[in-house]
């Protein structure tokens, strides 16, 4: 993405290399960012299709677009893609471009294990679509995959296995390559508290990655076993239990939602301060919730699970843990506030989704807390109050993080600015659409209507229609927002360094675009200091 | 937190004095829509928005607790967002608010995490009453056995010999299959060849599994679900305070046809229900 930059810093001599091998055998941080970037963007929308095909499908009563196996297909296929191909890899683009520039590191630690651990992910992929073109279709199961429902499928099985095996890789190696760059390559002065906290939220986010994604593995090992080579792990038949699969994926699953939303409380922990042009507000505090949260993350994973007949000490149990894991979420959300509080703001696009983000994301945290109360739980749980909580907190949580991200770096990446005016279109586009969709499902959820069903009795017309025309808006506002992102790489007014009034952060020292390689000499313990920020 | 104040540097300009306007433009009409809520309730409207109270002592424990959990999350919300669109129409550059430069308190981290747990631990109280409630499926008066099939539901009377499959009504099967607007169907989705029938204000006891893949059987108006796991036998209890006829769905992803097997219950007096148990099993076949 970076043009065959002038580096008028500190570096002479390679610049990438031409043609389309730059792209197939880069071990630049830089230009790994961007092909997990782009990836994402692809599969974004190609999850995004999916989601109009469900939601087309529930535009109103009755069977009129797709079989309801192809429905479930649909419904499993976007949650893995959106999942897997949109969030994770849009946040490992995030995480390469930024933290080595962040650290004042000049690449991560092991760049050609970065170059493997994106390419894994186009096979992955194309493992999984394949079985769209197969017999017996793609997984409907949903994308969590519970026996015995799963090992009805027929080839789709295996392949899906297979790419999750893959992806799970991916995601180590990924891990592991970030935990190794910020304990070993930090600038010298550039202490762990003195890091950006996205940084921090990268670093907590890798361990929580490299504690769970081979539990994932197990677990769909597992399922693999039961179908292929005779096993019963979850055969009540062979002495085995279905539950038990699910206590796996979810000692997974529930750490996995949190590596999904801690980088975007790292992003959206950037821009707040400098579009408020004030400090964050409790810097340790901030590092010390994100730690408990993601302690809290592993102690709470039953509450998916409240109504497969578990002891009453297991519901009380997971029960408290939930509700606890409120505190440190909420001390974040204060200390986001406080940073507004007495600021002197501006409401460009990157401040926009951020504030969105923060009301947002907050009320998407309110119907987890009802969720997390189990005499509650037992009729919200397998309704469509479940997928408005999820959205809320993944749709306007993470995805709004991730916009925010892309307007708040874009410049930087590319030393252009986007279009401010086009950006707040986008903005108010998608903010308003968004809730149009997904807030009449909390209705729907507690009028009784279940989730994963194709078709639906007369009583919940009137919110699906409405819910339906939400998601078409907002799919559209999406194609709009690849319009302005093409714009803005073609070209645009010239970005300063700095880009915005008041940021901070090593990032702003360097060019817009910045050099291909930076930081081959580290930042001086004086810039460090003038970035700091006086936390 | 700090004391320092963050200062206006043009005072009172033509456009915050606008901004002031608009905010108690926006205070009023919430606060009408507020106190128009109770009158709303009235006619029915939160029937669409809102959990029906149902009819048993489980649901309006999950009823309750709902409400309870939701007004509380409201008033945390109000005060958050307040302050926030405050901060958003007051701290901003365009009115010339300079910024302050605070940025941490050990006693505002310290009041916002210890007044929290105590909220919550007022909201686990009455919420672990009602698990430990919940949970007691003992001395019943009937006990149905429930098997969920793809896609239907078995329902075997324990102690008698009642046993009989409930499927999908063919009301709704042939206007799946010809087309018809559901909207012409009635009860489309949500009405079965043979309901299952029991006593109001006894305590009846069910018993879950499943022959194929995992199911789930929920009624919203009993305020209870539990899953229907193949192999294994899970127990819920229902206490209907008044007869009626009660629909609900599957629960939990069972293949293609999970959006197509409901269930009814008709909950009959008991001497209504005694007559009808007496026909089901003196008749040939159950």
């Amino acid at each position: 993405m970076s043009t065959e930059a002038h580096a008028h810093e500190e570096h002479h001599g390679h610049g990438p290399a031409p043609g389309i091998m730059r792209w197939v055998f880069t071990t630049n941080h830089k230009d790994i960012g961007t092909l997990y970037l782009m990836f994402s963007l692809l599969m974004f929308i190609v999850g995004g299709a999916m989601a109009m095909i469900i939601r087309a499908e529930l535009f109103e009563p009755g069977l009129q677009l797709v079989h309801p196996d192809f429905f479930n297909q649909m419904t499993t296929m976007h949650a893995l893609v959106m999942v897997f191909g949109a969030v994770m890899p849009a946040f490992v683009g995030f995480a390469n471009w930024m933290v080595p520039m962040m650290i004042g590191a000049p690449d991560m630690a092991l760049p050609r294990m970065n170059n493997w651990s994106f390419w894994i992910l186009p096979f992955a992929f194309a493992l999984l679509f394949s079985t769209l073109f197969m017999e017996g279709g793609a997984p409907a199961a949903g994308w969590t995959m519970y026996p015995p429902l799963v090992l009805q499928g027929g080839a789709n099985v295996a392949f899906m296995i297979f790419s999750i095996h893959l992806l799970g890789i991916s995601s180590v190696m990924g891990a592991i390559n970030i935990i190794v760059t910020i304990y070993n390559m930090r600038a010298p002065k550039m202490t762990l508290l003195r890091m950006p906290l996205f940084v921090w939220t990268w670093f907590i986010t890798a361990y929580l990655l490299v504690a769970v994604m081979p539990v994932f593995a197990g677990a769909v090992t597992m399922l693999l076993t039961d179908k292929f080579f005779g096993t019963s792990f979850f055969n009540a038949a062979g002495g085995g239990d279905p539950v038990l699969y699910q206590h796996v994926f979810w000692f997974f699953g529930h750490p996995e939602v949190y590596i999904m939303i801690l980088p975007a409380f790292g992003i959206v922990s950037q821009i707040i301060p400098t579009f408020a042009r004030k400090p964050l507000f409790g810097y340790e505090s901030m590092v010390y919730a994100t730690a408990s949260i993601a302690f809290l993350s592993f102690i709470v994973w039953a509450h998916h699970m409240f109504t497969v007949g578990m002891p009453l000490g297991g519901e009380l149990f997971f029960m408290y843990t939930t509700m606890l894991i409120a505190v440190p979420t909420g001390v974040k959300i204060f200390n986001w506030v406080s940073t507004m509080w007495r600021g002197s703001m501006t409401f460009e696009t990157p401040m926009l989704f951020a504030l969105a983000f923060l009301v947002l994301f907050t009320i998407g945290g309110f119907s987890g807390l009802m969720l997390g109360i189990t005499p509650a739980d037992f009729q919200y749980h397998d309704t469509y109050f479940v997928v408005a909580h999820f959205h809320y907190v993944l749709v306007t949580g993470a995805v709004f993080a991730i916009m925010a991200g892309v307007y708040f770096w874009l410049p930087k990446w590319t030393g252009n600015m986007y279009d401010e005016k086009l950006g707040k279109i986008h903005f108010w586009w998608s903010a308003i659409s968004v809730n149009v969709l997904f807030f009449p499902q909390h209705f729907l959820g507690v009028a009784g209507m279940p989730r994963r069903i194709p078709d639906y009795a007369i009583q919940f017309a009137d919110w699906n229609m409405v819910s339906s025309l939400g998601g078409f808006a907002f799919g559209l506002a999406q194609i709009f927002w690849l319009y302005i992102i093409f714009k803005t790489i073609r070209g645009g007014d010239k970005a300063t360094d700095k880009v915005w009034d008041h940021a901070h952060g090593l990032e702003w020292v360097l060019s817009s675009p910045p050099a291909y390689h930076t930081y081959s000499t580290p930042p001086s313990e004086e810039q460090i200091e003038a970035q700091f920020h006086g936390h | 937190m700090s004391r320092q104040q963050g200062k206006y540097t043009n005072g009172d300009t033509q456009m915050s004095k606008s901004v002031t306007a608009i905010r108690g433009c926006v205070l009023a009409v919430v606060g009408v829509v507020l106190s128009g809520l109770p009158a709303l309730a009235q006619a029915g409207f939160t029937d669409t928005i809102n959990m029906p109270k149902g009819v048993t002592p489980i649901s309006h424990h999950a009823y309750n607790l709902h409400m309870l959990i939701l007004s509380i999350c409201a008033v945390i919300g109000l005060v958050v967002f307040g302050a926030m669109f405050y901060s958003i129409v007051r701290h901003r550059k365009s009115v010339g608010h300079e910024a302050a430069q605070f940025h941490h308190s050990t006693k505002a981290e310290i009041l916002w995490t210890i007044i929290p747990v105590f909220i919550l631990v007022g909201m686990a109280i009455p919420a672990t009453r009602a698990v430990i409630d919940i949970e007691d499926a003992s001395d019943a008066d009937v006990t149905i056995k429930v098997t969920g099939y793809q896609w239907k539901w078995r329902y075997q009377y324990q102690g008698t010999n009642l046993d009989f499959y409930s499927n999908l009504a063919q009301s709704s099967r042939d206007a799946i299959n010809r087309g018809t607007n559901p909207a012409e169907v009635q009860h489309y989705l949500l009405d079965v060849d043979k309901p299952m029938v029991i006593p109001v204000n006894k305590k009846v006891r069910l018993l879950l599994t499943a022959d194929d893949v995992i199911h789930a059987w929920w009624v919203p108006a009993f305020g209870m679900k539990r899953d229907a796991i193949p192999g294994f036998v899970n127990e819920m209890w229902i206490k209907a305070s008044e007869t009626g006829v009660y629909r609900g769905q599957c629960a939990e992803l069972c293949g293609a046809f999970h959006g197509f097997m409901p269930i009814v219950v008709k909950v009959k007096s008991d001497a209504d229900y005694k007559s009808w148990l007496a026909k089901q099993t003196a008749a040939p076949g159950g």
